[in-house]
């Protein structure tokens, strides 16, 4: 009479699918927020154009032209290989070399690029710029190259603001050593 | 007393043998109707490969501009344009587009507004050129250019 029907329990049968439903909730932003950041200089109004002479030796020069081809401090180059280490070697000269720049401070590397260059183009040789900085700066703070960025990129916390701070050298007037002079000028007009 | 032996109690209980059927239906209105993005992007968006990429940390404050040629090129020609939101504007509109976007942050945090730009690998630096131009002016300074990662040995 009471008999009991075999069932599978299903009771909880509700928790997994609740706990399935939450996940897809949660989970459904993609996180493409992750790219090479720059700070752009500021309005051209701001600052009225002042001839600042910075001497040929502190400047480590970088064109694109419109078909994509590289000129390095005046040579043509057609492998990228060898160009981070270039960059390395140029902002730590530090006055050795008298074709090379006079101190890490003073070091600028100027990129040009054509209206007409690729975007692919612009974006490899500023991760080579970036990444030569980048390893500069994790050496000095003793911590690799992806630690490094993911250090600079949350200062919230002190430790990683006293690292921050080792890397690029902060002196205590708070002038840095080793700032990333990166100058990315106005493209040509040849192509477009 | 004997009257009441025989009465029978309705059951108390709500019935949730179908609760599991009500929530997969809802999970699977919500895997259907989820989109991923809130605008539709109308511009080819193949997005350069690097390596020193850098991650932004409160995603409130990025706001996105993409720049690639349009989908559809019968209707809008092969010229690279600008697309924010849902329309497509052009470099002049960027300083007002900054503007509304700006106020829509908190007070205290409008100076920290990331402009991500998404743009296509084959565009030309001309169309961004101007785009950042115009974000100078704006003084929306702080630009990520949003790269996918390349594999690569340290």
């Amino acid at each position: 009479m009471a008999r009991s029907t075999p069932e599978i329990p299903n009771a909880s049968m509700a928790d997994i699918a609740f706990l399935l439903l939450t996940f897809f909730l949660v989970t459904t932003t993609i996180a493409n927020d992750r790219g090479l950041s720059i700070q752009l200089p500021p309005p051209p109004e701001a600052n009225p154009p002042e001839d600042v002479k910075v001497q040929e030796r502190n400047m480590f020069k970088i064109q694109i032209n419109s078909s994509d081809a590289l000129l390095v401090e005046g040579e043509p180059m057609s492998d990228v290989a060898v160009l981070r280490e270039q960059i390395e070697k140029f902002i730590q000269n530090g006055g050795v070399d008298p074709a090379s720049s006079d101190s890490p401070e003073k070091a600028i590397v100027s990129f040009k690029s054509d209206r007409g260059t690729t975007h692919r183009r612009f974006i490899e040789i500023l991760d080579i710029i970036q990444g030569a900085y980048y390893d500069i700066y994790a050496k000095r703070a003793g911590v690799t190259n992806a630690k490094w960025r993911e250090i600079s990129s949350d200062l919230s916390t002190a430790d990683n603001q006293k690292l921050y701070d080792k890397g690029r050298g902060k002196r205590p007037d708070g002038t840095v050593e080793y700032p990333m002079n990166l100058s990315i000028a106005e493209p040509t007009k040849v192509g477009n | 007393m004997g009257k009441f032996k025989g009465k029978i109690k309705p059951k108390q209980e709500i019935p949730t043998s179908s609760m599991p059927d009500v929530v997969f239906m809802l999970l699977f209105f919500f895997m259907v109707t989820t989109q991923l993005r809130e605008t539709t992007i109308d511009v080819q968006q193949r997005i350069p490969e690097a390596t020193q990429m850098r991650k932004l940390l409160r995603k409130s404050l990025v706001t996105n501009l993409y720049i690639g040629e349009p989908r559809k090129l019968e209707q809008y020609g092969k010229e690279p344009k600008i697309q924010v939101d849902d329309q497509f504007i052009e470099p002049k509109d960027i300083i007002l587009w900054v503007s509304r976007q700006r106020d829509l942050l908190p007070e205290n945090e409008r100076d920290q507004m990331t402009v991500s730009l998404k743009v296509d690998k084959e565009s030309k630096r001309g169309i961004i050129a101007d785009v950042e131009s115009e974000l100078r002016k704006a003084n929306a300074r702080k630009l990520l250019y949003t790269t996918l990662a390349r594999k690569v040995e340290e």
